[in-house]
């Protein structure tokens, strides 16, 4: 309980580092381009595989599941589509991306700190945390949601795929229709609002994890693992939350 | 010149220097010896404030760092350059933007005039050919220079090396070490090494501290070094027959 409540003080003190202006703005830019460039090409594969085999799977399944002629066939087309807008292109999609890019960012902070390059910022006068963390921040904060409207079109592609192939009497037609029914425009905005928020967690604490290494390779990988265990914590809790204050 | 005062600095209860006075000169290459383990990049850390001390005082030139405020010990920051034990080079730039990045960060001069002090630094380390290199593409001597390069990009007065030999052959050893002093004296730098290389110590040190488990246990110049009737000091010194030898030669005369 202790160790938590020092962590969580570690956590804000780091963060109130972060989030100063930069001293160099033409600097903090060069480095949020090359953020969001580094996010796209680690995770771009990553989101377009999953969510179009995902999308496929979740409409083949719900149609394997109705067989009973009661309910209407459009039901698969539409319960496909609220699972993708819902949870799974936000909140399943941001658990990946915590895996693979939120390990990236502690990895590289945290062999930045023990081989003493953020040591070497620090002694120049300049503000390793502000410099190193911020543009990572910002660049998933902005880049995330893309990310995810990309994956709920992928996954809702791949629904549609799977309309094809005729399960249970689903045709692309009845898919579609269904994909309509009752569409609610809030359900996206909820969603890209939950990925900022993950955006957030997912950046910050992996930073936070790199930037507290002491030792070396052994302890850098740790840190790698505790972050991504931490913020997919962090990601459920909040989804329970946002999904109290938003939905409900 | 920069001056510690009853310096004391421990680990979870652990003292890993304990009271330590010294000086450090202008214009001279100012020495830090003794076994790993030691505490000597403790001390350097602390000089530098990268590290804490639980008390004492650092006096860069009559001002002691440990009262100043964030904001000031930036500002004497920028009047210092260190050189770190693995370099600590950037690894997602190049050489040439390795030496620009301090330039870049805290210079308000033009894009090209930084970009010619950066190319100057190099080319006084002797590292044109290497700048677009990156670190993982270079060799540890070239590692070295390219961090000496980026340490004295702000023209600082003090510059502090941590190990500045430590992994490299003799040759290029002592390549590094007569750099360092040749930087020291063309400007007027206030310079500290760590090392526990004795080529060193015979080759730059002008004066000459030896740290034994946090205590600062003798102090002098190289030729003191070789007449010392400090045991801990020998023993530390000439531990190898090369360095007995040595000083049986340059005490017999
Ligand atoms: N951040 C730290 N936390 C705990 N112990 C440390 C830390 N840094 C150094 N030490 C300990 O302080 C002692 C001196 O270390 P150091 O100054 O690195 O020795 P050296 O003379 O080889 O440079 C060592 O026993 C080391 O384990
Ligand atoms: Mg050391």
């Amino acid at each position: 309980m202790r160790n938590a409540l020092h962590r969580l003080g570690q956590y804000t003190l780091l963060m109130s580092k972060t989030w100063t202006t930069p001293t160099k703005w033409s600097m903090f830019l060069r480095q949020l381009l090359r953020e969001i460039y580094k996010l796209g090409a680690d995770s771009l594969w990553i989101v377009i595989i999953i969510s179009l085999f995902i999308g496929t799977v979740i409409a083949i399944q719900i149609s394997l599941n109705i067989s009973s002629d009661l309910i209407p066939k459009f039901t698969i087309g539409y319960t496909t589509r609220e699972i993708i807008l819902l949870e799974f292109s936000s909140s399943i999609m941001c658990l990946i991306l915590a895996g693979k890019v939120g390990s990236n960012i502690a990895s590289e902070i945290g062999t930045m700190r023990v081989t003493e390059q953020i040591d070497a910022m620090e002694i120049m006068g300049v503000n390793s945390a502000n410099f190193l963390i911020l543009p990572k921040i910002t660049g998933l904060m902005l880049f995330i949601p893309v990310l995810v409207v990309f994956s709920m079109f992928l996954g809702i592609l791949g629904g549609i795929g799977a309309s094809y192939a005729d399960i249970n009497g689903m045709t692309p037609a009845s898919f579609i229709y269904g994909l309509q029914f009752y569409f609610n425009a809030y359900y996206i905005t909820y969603s890209i609002i939950k990925s900022v928020v993950y955006a957030f967690i997912i950046s910050s604490i992996a930073s936070y994890f790199g930037y507290h290494v002491h030792g070396g390779a052994l302890e850098v990988g740790k840190a790698s693992t505790n972050s991504v265990v931490m913020s997919s914590v962090m990601i459920l809790l909040a989804d329970v939350i946002l999904t109290h204050i938003m939905l409900t | 010149m920069v001056e510690v005062k009853n310096i004391c600095k421990s680990f979870e209860g652990r003292p890993v220097l304990n009271n330590i006075n010294a000086r450090f000169q202008t214009g001279k290459t100012n020495l830090i010896i003794g076994q790993s383990g030691s505490g000597k990049t403790v001390l350097l850390k602390s000089i530098i404030g990268l590290l804490r001390p639980e008390s004492g005082q650092v006096l860069y030139d009559g001002t002691d760092i440990l009262s100043l405020r964030k904001r000031e010990l930036d500002m004497l920051r920028r009047k210092t350059g260190m050189l770190f034990q693995g370099a600590a080079l950037f690894d997602s730039m190049t050489v040439l933007e390795n030496v620009m990045f301090p330039l870049q960060m805290i210079s308000t001069d033009s894009y090209s005039q930084k970009k010619k002090r950066a190319e100057f630094c190099l080319d006084r380390v002797n590292l044109t050919d290497a700048e677009h290199l990156y670190p993982s593409e270079i060799s540890g001597g070239m590692m070295k220079r390219a961090g000496i390069a980026r340490a004295i990009a702000l023209n600082p007065q003090y510059l502090l090396c941590d190990e500045p030999n430590s992994g490299l052959d003799p040759k290029t050893s002592l390549l590094i070490d007569d750099l360092i002093s040749d930087i020291t004296k063309e400007y007027n730098m206030t310079t500290i090494i760590n090392t526990h290389d004795m080529n060193s110590v015979l080759n730059i040190g002008e004066t000459i501290i030896f740290i034994r488990e946090g205590i600062l246990e003798w102090q002098g110049s190289s030729k003191e070094i070789m007449t010392s009737g400090n045991q801990a000091l020998n023993d530390f010194v000439f531990a190898s027959d090369a360095f007995r030898q040595i000083r049986e030669l340059r005490t017999s005369h």
